[in-house]
């Protein structure tokens, strides 16, 4: 773990609670993250997971702890690390095109114009954003396209780690769907590392290798870790046929739904908080399986 | 007919009907001046045959403006310039001080509104000069500068300065956080920040700023004018009035609305080129 690919250490942040004290959101949290793996973290609102993202992406200073990325500290943000945030965060006054170009420029910044543009485009395409479409601004954009030029924004910069804050948390069904396949398309493609924030449930097990259970806050932990024993490529049809999926999905509903809150608070005094890890395979009989609970159709 | 025009059309149909019945009742209600030779002895003794002070038809100031604006730049001594280069002394004098007055106010504007201290610092100093009046300052101006040309460009630029940094400040404070943050993940240098990303997002408030100013530089130069004397389109009107010549005065009020009315359109139109929407 301590020479993971990106490696978080005893994690630590704590506000002011507006009464003269302090409050923690989490404390003490670590856990590493491996080259080219796709990580998404669950948890209930408030528990800490765009704090934590902040932290990685060097916006916010954690109150303690630290956070190293191939072996070096993290301290403020870096063009190594790209980020989507929650709200597309496009510059409303630039199209599409000069919105990833704006990107592109401060990334390679010795490229000459055409150049620019053409890795521009590309990224673009492939997140199915072609024509004039491109040439217009955010505004005139549906929320989807938006979010496409926010991953092409952050991808077209080859990041070695990318951060996703719900980046289709606004998003219908739908659009989430093919964005969510473009997304892995574009990932497939390179061998980027991407740490993503999600409230779906299904979502998740679509893309994840790893899964990260936060408890409740104040004092969330990163409480485990859970494998996502289902083999590549995914399609959103067909994972649900595979026996595991329905066995990492209860697995997954029935911490949300009841272990957050019960774990929740048990602060473990000091030393790392590992999550635990776990792997859930039916298909493996050797390993033994989470006793599957019955908590099912609750929606995520 | 009139129901298939444009709103617009419709709009300037009605605006030319107002203006010719506004003018038809001015020029009914003026009672006509009699000639000089048609005064009694009486009333040229008494002088109520002077040609009387009284407020002269619209179709006499239409005269006074073609007259005036067919030779818009004769210079025939001081106290005789055209129109022309009268409001050119005054358009000198108001882009003189409300430029300065940019150079330095947006500038400081960026300063105030990225660093809280410098606002609470600055703020008292603000609140306090911000609502003296332009011409409150003119003899100190006067005594402090010896000239009256700089001090009335002084004037100005003391008036236009205050919209234009509190906008700039305000709308640097107000640039979204998000938009900052993605110009700090992008590694950009604080320079580059501030022209790539602060500058544009917080144009349109520094804008509406500098249309502010503009358009109280333009009312400011008017008073400043008749005061300093000399030349300007204030001082014409001024010296018009100790002439008794009330159809040129009225011209110049209506020249003086014309010009204002430029230079505020010409701030709209940057005004609509640096908008955007979220
Ligand atoms: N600047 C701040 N000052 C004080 N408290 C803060 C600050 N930022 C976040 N918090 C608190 O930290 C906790 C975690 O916030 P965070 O935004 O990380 O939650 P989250 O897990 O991302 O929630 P959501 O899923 O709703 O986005 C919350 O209780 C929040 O009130
Ligand atoms: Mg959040």
């Amino acid at each position: 773990m301590a020479n993971a690919f990106l490696s978080i250490e005893q994690l630590t942040q704590r506000y002011p609670d507006g009464n003269g004290g302090e409050f923690t959101v989490f404390e003490n949290a670590s856990f590493g993250i491996e080259k080219g793996e796709f990580v998404c973290i669950l948890g209930h609102s408030g528990c800490g997971k765009s704090t934590i993202m902040n932290i990685l992406a060097g916006l916010a200073e954690p109150t303690s702890g630290v956070v190293k990325m191939d072996g070096q500290h993290v301290s403020g943000p870096s063009l190594d690390r790209g980020v989507v945030f929650q709200n597309y965060s496009l510059l409303p006054w630039l199209t599409a095109l000069k919105n990833v170009t704006f990107g592109v420029q401060a990334r390679f910044p010795d490229w000459d114009k055409a150049k620019v543009i053409e890795h521009s485009t590309t990224f673009l395409a492939k997140v199915g954003l072609t024509g004039d479409a491109i040439h217009r601004k955010p505004s005139q954009l549906s929320g989807g396209m938006r979010q496409r030029v926010s991953i092409a924004r952050a991808f077209a910069n080859e990041p070695k780690l990318l951060l996703l804050d719900e980046p289709f948390g606004a998003l219908d069904a739908l659009t989430r769907g093919t964005i969510q396949d473009e997304l892995i398309k574009v990932w497939s493609d390179t061998d980027q590392t991407v740490f993503m924030i999600t409230h779906d449930i299904d979502e998740a097990i679509l893309l994840a290798d790893r899964i990260l259970l936060m408890t409740n806050g104040p004092n969330a932990q990163v409480a485990e870790s859970v494998e996502i024993t289902i083999p590549r490529p995914r399609n959103r049809t067909d994972i649900v046929e595979h026996p595991n999926y329905y066995a990492i999905r209860n697995h997954l509903v029935h911490f949300l739904g009841q272990r957050s809150a019960e774990l929740s608070g048990q602060s473990g005094g000091s030393g790392m908080h590992q999550p635990k890890t776990v792997r859930i395979d039916v298909t493996d009989e050797a390993d033994d399986p989470e006793p599957a609970p019955v908590l099912r159709a609750v929606e995520g | 007919m009139i129901g298939t025009l444009s709103e617009n059309k419709k709009a300037a149909l009605l605006s030319v009907l107002i203006l010719l019945v506004g003018c038809f009742i001015w020029e009914m209600s003026i009672p006509a001046q009699k000639a000089v030779e048609e005064l009694t002895e009486y009333e040229r003794l008494t002088g109520g045959g002077q040609p009387k002070a009284g407020v002269p038809p619209p179709s006499q100031v239409l005269g006074k403006a073609w007259e005036q604006l067919s030779d818009p730049f004769y210079d025939a001594g001081p106290n005789d310039k055209g129109i022309g280069i009268q409001i050119g002394y005054s358009i000198y004098r108001v882009l003189t001080g409300y430029l300065l007055a940019a150079v330095i106010a947006i500038p400081l504007g960026f300063l105030i509104g990225m660093s809280s201290v410098a606002y609470k610092a600055l703020n008292p100093f603000i609140q306090v000069l911000r609502p003296i009046s332009p011409l409150a300052w003119m003899p100190l101006a006067l005594f402090v500068i010896q000239d009256s040309e700089m001090s009335a460009i002084f004037v100005i630029f003391i008036c236009s300065i205050w919209p234009m940094l509190i906008n700039t400040a305000f709308g640097v404070a107000g640039v979204r956080e998000d938009w900052v943050n993605v110009a700090r993940t992008h590694e950009l240098g604080a320079l580059k920040t501030a022209f790539t990303v602060i500058l544009p997002a917080a144009a349109p408030t520094i804008v509406t700023g500098m249309r502010i100013s503009i358009g109280i530089a333009w009312l400011v130069i008017v008073a400043a004018e008749m005061l300093v004397g000399g030349t300007g389109i204030g001082y014409y009107v001024w010296n018009e009035w100790n002439n008794l010549d009330l159809t040129s005065v009225i011209f110049s009020i209506l020249m003086i609305g014309v010009v204002g009315m430029l230079l505020d359109s010409m701030f709209g139109l940057l005004q609509r080129t640096v908008a955007y929407t979220e």
